[in-house]
């Protein structure tokens, strides 16, 4: 199998920001802010962070902010939640949050809040767990956690369960590893894990290992390298990760590498994009594959990163 | 990206990529600068038609459509004509761009969005769903947009459930489709809409349906969740119900101030030390229940003079449920040789309050009592020489007599039969049903060796033997555990890749096994003596080393032990010891604790005096598994904004060990061992000799 190609992973990241006009990259514009996002973390886990200007993200992510507060996927784009997140997670990254209105962020994040707890993505109203979740991560990072009903953004996020012991996007909506992922997580966030059995959904998820080593994100489904981060980052918030053969999975993610032109896809000899090298990346972290820094499960940042929000300087 | 090839183009591709990549930006650019100018032509409404139909990712053209929509409608006046063509062309759109990508979120809320505008008919709607159902039967936006419009158009639950089950018949491997039909089913038996009641008629048939597709492809994940599932809704009682106490009913308890002389006490089991001048009451609930307070307890006695007990819940969270609860009765001072016998009466379920997590009340009036004698204090003794150090040495450790045997306070649901309405949990049809399926799975086993038939069969095996045990707790005892210790082991043979779901499952069952009996438990009963030491205390041990164990279980059948040994197996998780109020003793060495916020059960344990992780992993890991399991300003679980940094102990930083000290400083131990764990170094040592004052012995070295 081999070993993780990190600096060729590198060398990928750097070379994808450059290459801005295949067809892939144009698709992508949209939502440039999470491609930072995966992209920077993953630089930042492999320990060369250093080699980007701060100066010159934090000066395009500011400028992708509008007047709500809230941030757009690039220049130009409408605001949205998933983006104000990712914005903050960089920031974060970086030890930049002070160049933010917090206040203003806040403000826009906790307005998105609906009388039953749950959370729109943006003004055009869709809801989803994943909002609930990216709430959450957000106001905890900015210290505002207390500018939303908590109880009723848990509630919320407890009527989504199921009866396999996962969640949904919606009540009643099928369990899926990335939304079981949101759920959890803004779960551990809130300190409401024990809503969750952690037996049944420990078992569920410990079942999306198939034979070649590989998660999916439901049953019957094919494995898929993003599984690696939302399966394992929920079994470890439930301490069930044992449940799962580590170092097969190990193998199947750098099975997955390009280790030519370095990056990570999906599955094997597929084509790689930033956001399967990060999430294999992330998922080697979780599997403690040595020399890489250790992430955090729940707010999806270096652990030395978020002990720095949250244990002061 | 996903499933797409990795290769490098071919000049051609790369040229007809190129050109797509020019068109694509050309849309993006115009339809940006539409946006942005608020321009809403038909001309301005087509560029963004067209991107989406590209890319329907791009979710600022979906906002712009319906800033675009709702300013044409203003300007339409309400005529229908052209309203009805506006969000015609809405849905075309959508319909499009869904052919490019089934699974764009933007897409299907755009369509929500159109029909909330009152346009569509849901016979359209049915048919478009029914196209993309057929495609991909497993699409959760499909099935998700399905429930809004049957919730549209006031669809009956009994109709949808028909949908899955024809989904399930056409295809058994429809995991969307079983999932989607335990949704449905519940709320029907909850509602008990006519056809779906009683729940025993409904759920026979569900098994006889999911047989038919774990019989048909035993490999096929689909069937198995379901299977728990009604599995579950069989054996579990919607009330919950007292499954055990300390002290437990019947029992006499002799509680004394000071260490007790060998000989003095009429048995180990029953005496109780403490220098506070009170002793735990411990009730042990059949699942989690909040509302446990001195109006819904009762607790007769002449040791409290208030009726206001404070009860606690005994668990690792803030959540204010616990399956189990404590509260602490005063023993008042007596003289020299008055042997005093005190009556306690405790009763519940007179009035309602306590009630489950999902909110079934305790609905079983009842009572139990028990004695306690306080022994006066050991005049010739006076005071006591320092502090003991425990060694957990072999050769301290003596079996235990069998002289003793009648003490000892297991088997407690003994207690149940004292209620006073009593009220079988388990109905015929519950058993005969396990019992059905216990057939069946043995049947399929003699056929084939699969994963899931053993699993099942092992889970329920263990259903079987609780729910007999609640039922008729005198008349059952525990048959099956050797049987499902078999099956755990074959799985682990069977299926390497989950072997330490299994481990953890086996451990369960060994617990199980060992505190079923008095005959079990006191082959792991040891008596503690220290040969180096003057001190004859009647410790009484429960050695449960050396077992393989790597979770812990029957904590129930445990409220008594005040000494544990449970060094040299593999916990990696001590979850459940929080109940265990009056261990004093505890070693924990030798195992695969990776970390401090793994100990965070230990903080509900006011007694423990002397605690041994020596040799565990902690420190060893970069990943903590425990991390959200602990109270910390991560999880906003840790009263108030604490700043670490302003904690500073002697040059070390609280902050780089804020995981030992949210653990530590909560402890009031005499003894701790901590050698042979990566954290551990001279550093380390002095920060914990700093957080815990009360400490007397760190790594077997006295301290001053
Ligand atoms: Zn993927």
């Amino acid at each position: 199998m081999g070993e993780l190609e990190a600096e060729k992973h590198v060398q990928y990241i750097l070379s994808v920001e450059k290459k801005k006009d295949d067809f892939e990259s144009v698709v992508m514009e949209h939502l440039r802010m999470n491609g930072a996002y995966w992209g920077l973390a993953t630089l930042d886990i492999l320990g060369k962070l250093e080699i980007v200007d701060p100066d010159e993200v934090v000066s395009w992510i500011m400028t992708c902010q509008h007047e709500c507060g809230g941030f757009g996927g690039n220049i130009g784009h409408d605001p949205h939640i998933l983006y104000t997140l990712s914005a903050v997670q960089i920031l974060a990254l970086f030890d930049r949050l002070n160049v933010l209105d917090i206040e203003k962020v806040s403000k826009y994040v906790s307005g998105l809040q609906n009388e039953d707890g749950s959370f729109s993505g943006d003004m055009w109203g869709e809801v989803d767990t994943r909002f609930s979740y990216i709430a959450i991560c957000c106001l905890s990072l900015l210290h505002r956690l207390d500018k939303i009903n908590v109880e009723k953004a848990v509630n919320y996020i407890v009527s989504c369960k199921n009866l396999d012991g996962g969640f949904g996007c919606t009540p009643g909506g099928e369990s899926h590893a990335g939304q079981i992922f949101c759920c959890v997580g803004a779960l551990a966030i809130t300190g409401s894990l024990h809503h969750i059995d952690k037996d049944l959904l420990g078992w569920w998820l410990c079942e999306r290992q198939v034979k070649s080593g590989g998660l999916n994100g439901r049953p019957e489904k094919l494995p898929d390298v993003c599984y690696s981060w939302w399966v394992l980052s929920s079994l470890i918030m439930i301490d069930r990760v044992h449940w799962i053969d580590k170092e097969k999975l190990v193998k199947f993610i750098l099975d997955c590498q390009d280790k030519e032109k370095g990056g990570i896809s999906d599955r094997p000899d597929d084509a790689v994009d930033v956001f399967h090298t990060y999430f294999g990346v992330a998922g080697l972290s979780l599997l403690e594959y040595p020399g890489l820094k250790a992430i955090d499960p729940a707010y999806a940042l270096p652990v030395d990163v978020v002990n720095r929000i949250f244990f002061g300087r | 990206m996903h499933g797409r090839p990795r290769k490098a183009p071919k000049p051609e591709e790369a040229a007809a990529s190129a050109v797509k990549a020019a068109n694509l930006r050309s849309l993006q650019a115009q339809f940006l600068h539409n946006h942005h100018n608020k321009t809403y032509t038909k001309e301005a409404l087509d560029v963004s038609a067209k991107l989406l139909e590209i890319n329907p990712e791009v979710y600022t053209a979906w906002n712009y459509r319906r800033l675009a929509v709702e300013h044409n409608l203003s300007q339409s006046e309400s005529d229908p004509d052209s309203v009805k063509s506006i969000l015609s062309e809405e849905l075309r759109v959508v319909e499009s761009a869904l052919r490019q990508n089934f699974k764009s979120y933007g897409a299907w809320h755009h369509r929500k969005w159109v029909l909330t505008k009152g346009h569509s008919s849901i016979d359209q709607e049915l048919r478009l769903l029914d196209k993309f159902q057929k495609a991909d039967s497993r699409n959760f936006h499909a099935w998700n947009y399905r429930r809004f419009i049957a919730a549209l158009m006031n669809k009956s639950d009994e109709e949808e459930l028909k949908y899955t089950t024809d989904m399930i018949n056409s295809n058994f491997s429809n995991y969307s489709a079983w999932h989607n039909r335990s949704i449905l089913l519940s709320h029907l038996l909850g509602k008990r809409v006519q056809g779906f009641f009683p729940k025993e008629k409904v759920l026979t048939e569900e098994y006889e349906l999911v047989h038919q597709a774990l019989f048909t492809d035993p490999d096929d994940q689909s069937g198995w969740f379901y299977h728990i599932w009604l599995l579950d809704q069989t054996i579990k009682s919607d009330a919950p119900f007292l499954i055990s106490s300390w002290p437990a009913h019947g029992f006499d308890l002799i509680v004394s101030v000071d260490k007790s002389p060998d000989g003095r006490a009429s048995s180990p089991f029953t005496s109780f030390h403490s220098d506070t001048g009170t002793f735990p009451l411990i009730l042990y609930f059949s699942q989690a229940v909040e509302g446990v307070n001195s109006s819904t307890i009762t607790v007769e006695s002449m040791l409290n003079s208030t009726n206001d007990l404070i009860w606690r819940p005994l668990s690792t969270n803030n959540s204010g449920t616990a399956q189990a609860w404590a509260t602490n009765l005063n023993f008042p001072n007596v003289k020299l040789h008055s042997l005093e016998t005190y009556p306690v009466k405790v009763s519940l379920g007179h009035s309602q309050g306590i009630t489950s997590s999902s909110g079934f009340h305790y609905s079983h009036p009842s009572q139990f009592a028990f004695t306690v004698c306080v022994r006066p204090p050991n005049s010739e003794h006076g005071e006591r020489q320092g502090v003991e150090n425990i060694l957990w040495r072999d050769e301290n450790f003596h079996i235990y007599g069998t002289h003793f045997q009648e003490s000892i306070p297991v088997v407690s649901f003994d207690q149940l039969s004292i209620k006073e309405d009593p009220e079988p949990t388990a109905s015929n049809w519950h058993v005969q049903t396990i019992a059905n399926e216990i057939a069946l799975f043995r049947e399929l086993l003699s056929e084939i060796d699969c994963k899931i038939g053993k699993l099942t069969l092992a889970r329920l095996l263990m259903a079987h033997d609780t729910m007999m045990l609640y039922n008729s707790p005198n008349a059952y005892k525990v048959v099956h555990s050797e049987e499902v210790l078999e099956l755990y082991r074959g799985l682990m043979k069977l299926d390497p890749s989950h072997s330490r779901y299994y481990k953890d499952e086996h451990s369960l069952v060994l617990f199980l096994q060992v505190t079923s009996s008095r005959e079990s438990l006191l082959k792991h009963c040891c008596h503690y003596r220290d040969s180096t030491s003057t001190n004859i205390g009647g410790h009484i041990c429960l050695r449960l080393n050396n077992l393989s164990l790597s979770r812990i279980g029957s904590v129930e059948q445990l409220l008594w032990v005040q000494m544990l040994d449970l060094s040299h197996n593999e916990l990696q998780s001590i979850e459940g010891l929080e109940a265990m109020q009056l261990l004093s003793c505890l070693n924990l060495s030798n195992n695969k604790l990776s970390s401090c916020t793994a100990l965070e059960p230990l903080r509900r344990l006011k007694s423990l005096k002397v605690l041994d992780i020596s040799y565990n992993e902690i420190g060893a890991h970069s990943i903590d598994t425990t991390r959200y399991l602990c109270s910390s300003p991560l999880s906003h679980t840790f009263g108030g904004d604490w700043s670490f940094d302003d904690i500073v102990i002697d040059d070390v930083k609280v902050r780089n060990y804020w995981e030992a000290f949210v653990i530590f400083s909560g402890l009031n131990l005499t003894q701790l061992e901590v050698v042979g764990n990566a954290i551990t170094d001279e550093k380390f040592k002095s920060f914990l000799v700093k957080v815990m004052p009360t400490l007397k012995w760190l790594d077997s070295e006295e301290l001053h």
